[in-house]
């Protein structure tokens, strides 16, 4: 029978990732249809404390795992305790965000349990009591339906920003779990964190984008200017990646980053088919081109047919007095 | 040193998405490519051996299409192909891995390399999978490869930032965009790639009787196609003006 429906929460320097919670909030409502629990699965070191927050998310059990061997993510550490956690509890459906962890995470357990695993989901759904998932393929170019029939647990992980998370208090029992967490092969040699002060870029509702018409490296500045007035993260077009201005992990596309914010504005971005692979989900796009032609244009909600470096510093300006 | 690099031939990336008549992804008159991913690690096979010495064989699970994939890892230097008809449409990653580890298990390795995600229905998960069925470690989306003294050292991609890990081989590594620059196949290459080895096995024949997927595809559907919106006229600080004026007011976002 079905035993809940279970969410793996990822954690970094105890802050819970916001696609978690939005996970939760997916999961609360089946869960409610069904009748079952929201069980939460937090691993780590000293995270327990955050505990009573998933309580906030609908959760009405925390299985908690601490060990000093759990303090940064390792692919077998992470995985072993997790199927065995799974094993011992047989939920109905286990649920993961689409993260690098996540995925990276989900595959191993979804195999170690030898059980299908629906990736990168945008929906979920009970359909005549079957669980359903919507997953974009071929980047974005269709959708599948999808279901494991008969395999438990079912296994997916969602997209980040397919849902909002919304508060429901509940209990949120915490469940101490000893970890059995076996040989790690993993052996972590170094950890290099970029410090940021602006969104993860998959999760960021706001992004500005710059492609081949920043020019150079030197002109993402004002880019990052107006991102910081809106509280938004800064992505790129390949072109801008392979000339070298900015890192790979800043490149929206289908070799790069899918996102799906609240707002995408493309400066001096052609919008090619791979690029809009990465974020033609946007909820509203904006594109700033002096191309009018440029096919960016026949996907965006507002656009302006200008010079960037004359548009974003004026665009700046006016949001500054806007937010202010 | 033996390298195996799991490759999946895939959709080109302009390709346009039909369905067909049934609801399933119509793959008539599509151009088909190496995954660009698998690319990346067919490269870095390349140069490991250049390095170390040792033979690379590229895998592939697909129908007979996807010879055209291995032919070109072959052409670009691969030594040896080896092409599994799974025997059935229905190939979850579940699936698809199980066939990859049963071949490749017929197999000598030390590195078995592959890309983090297919970029047509793939969802990061086949590579890490064999990895599984192996017994063997996976690191994912590396953006850096050393190899030495029966180690590896790689550098992958993290949210924010990166690591540095290192594995006793065998393991499976995944190739992220980063990790180089593949190269193209010489018209040598190209002659060459015709007289190399190609092993043509199905999934029967390897002991496989019943495989089946653990997901099911229940139906498909294309994106409503966006509309173009509103282009704001006016010179650029007139029509900045009344964009973030948009944005507040009509879109209410900021
Ligand atoms: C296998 C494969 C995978 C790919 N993956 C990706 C991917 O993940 N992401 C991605 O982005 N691309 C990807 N591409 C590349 C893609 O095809 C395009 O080449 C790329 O997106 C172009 O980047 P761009 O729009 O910045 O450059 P361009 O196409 O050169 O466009 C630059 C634009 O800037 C405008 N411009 C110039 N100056 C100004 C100015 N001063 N003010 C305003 N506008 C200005 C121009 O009018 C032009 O429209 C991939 C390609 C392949 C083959
Ligand atoms: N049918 C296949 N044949 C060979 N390798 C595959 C196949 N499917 C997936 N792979 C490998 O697994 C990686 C991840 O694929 P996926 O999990 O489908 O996103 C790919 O980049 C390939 O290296």
């Amino acid at each position: 029978m079905a035993k809940g429906i279970w969410v793996y929460v990822e954690q970094l320097d105890s802050q819970i990732k916001k696609v978690s919670l939005e996970v939760l909030t997916a999961g609360r409502k089946v869960a409610d249809e069904l009748g079952e629990e929201v069980c939460a699965v937090l691993l780590g070191k000293g995270v327990a404390e955050l505990a009573p927050t998933l309580g906030n998310y609908g959760v009405d059990k925390v299985y908690v795992a601490e060990d000093d061997s759990l303090e940064n993510y390792t692919t077998d550490g992470y995985a072993n305790v997790i199927a065995e956690i799974v094993k011992e509890n047989e939920p109905y459906a286990f649920l993961y965000g689409y993260t690098i962890l996540g995925r990276d995470l989900a595959a191993q357990v979804a195999q170690k349990v030898e059980t299908g695993l629906m990736s990168d989901c945008v929906e979920m759904e009970l359909e005549d009591g079957q669980l359903v998932f919507t997953r974009p393929i071929y980047a974005g170019k269709a959708f599948v339906k999808a279901t494991c029939p008969e395999s438990r647990p079912i296994m997916a992980s969602l997209r980040p920003n397919s849902y909002i998370a919304e508060e429901n208090k509940k209990e949120g029992e915490v469940v101490k779990v000893n970890p059995n967490i076996g040989d790690i092969r993993q052996q972590i040699k170094d950890i290099v964190r970029q410090v940021s002060e602006r969104p993860e870029l998959t999760e960021a509702d706001i992004i500005i984008s710059g492609g081949r018409g920043m020019k150079g490296p030197e002109n993402y500045k004002i880019l990052e200017e107006a991102a910081d007035v809106l509280g938004a993260a800064v992505g790129a077009s390949r072109a801008a990646v392979d000339a070298g201005w900015v890192p790979h992990s800043m490149q929206v596309g289908q070799t790069g980053k899918t996102v799906s914010p609240v707002l995408y504005i493309a400066c001096g971005i052609s919008g090619a088919i791979q690029h809009l692979a990465g974020m033609g989900s946007s909820k509203c796009i904006v594109a700033i081109n002096k191309d009018p032609e440029a096919n960016i244009f026949k996907v965006a909600d507002y656009g302006i047919v200008g010079d960037l470096f004359e548009v974003v510093p004026v665009l700046k300006e006016e949001l500054q007095k806007i937010t202010a | 040193m033996n390298i195996v690099v799991c490759l999946k031939q895939t959709f080109d990336t302009e390709a346009k998405i039909k369905l067909t008549d049934e609801g399933r992804i119509d793959s008539k008159g599509v151009s088909l490519i190496i995954n660009p991913y698998d690319e990346f690690a067919v490269e870095e096979a390349l140069k490991i051996k250049e390095q170390e010495g040792g033979e690379v064989t590229v895998v592939s699970v697909g129908g007979q299409k996807a010879q055209d994939a291995l032919r070109q890892a072959l052409a670009m230097g691969a030594d040896k192909a080896m092409l599994v008809d799974p025997g059935t449409d229905e190939v979850d990653e579940y699936a698809a891995a199980t066939v990859l580890a049963k071949a490749l298990s017929g197999l000598e390795y030390d590195i078995i390399l592959g890309g983090w995600r297919a970029i047509d229905d793939g969802s990061a998960q086949v590579a890490g999978r064999v990895a599984e069925l192996l017994g063997i470690p996976v690191v994912n989306t590396i953006t850096k490869l050393e190899v030495a003294d029966g180690k590896a050292t790689a550098t992958r991609e993290i949210e924010g930032g990166s690591e540095v890990l290192e594995v006793s081989l065998p393991a499976v590594l995944t190739a992220q965009k980063g990790l180089n620059e593949p190269r193209y196949p010489s018209m040598k290459g190209i002659m060459k790639a015709k007289k190399k080895p190609m092993d043509k096995t199905t999934a029967t024949e390897l002991g496989l009787d019943s495989l089946s997927a653990k997901v099911q595809a229940l139906s498909f559907s294309l994106p409503k196609p966006r509309e173009a919106g509103k282009v704001i006229d006016g010179e650029a600080p007139d029509a900045a003006k009344e964009l973030a004026r948009l944005l507040h007011e009509e879109a209410k976002i900021v």
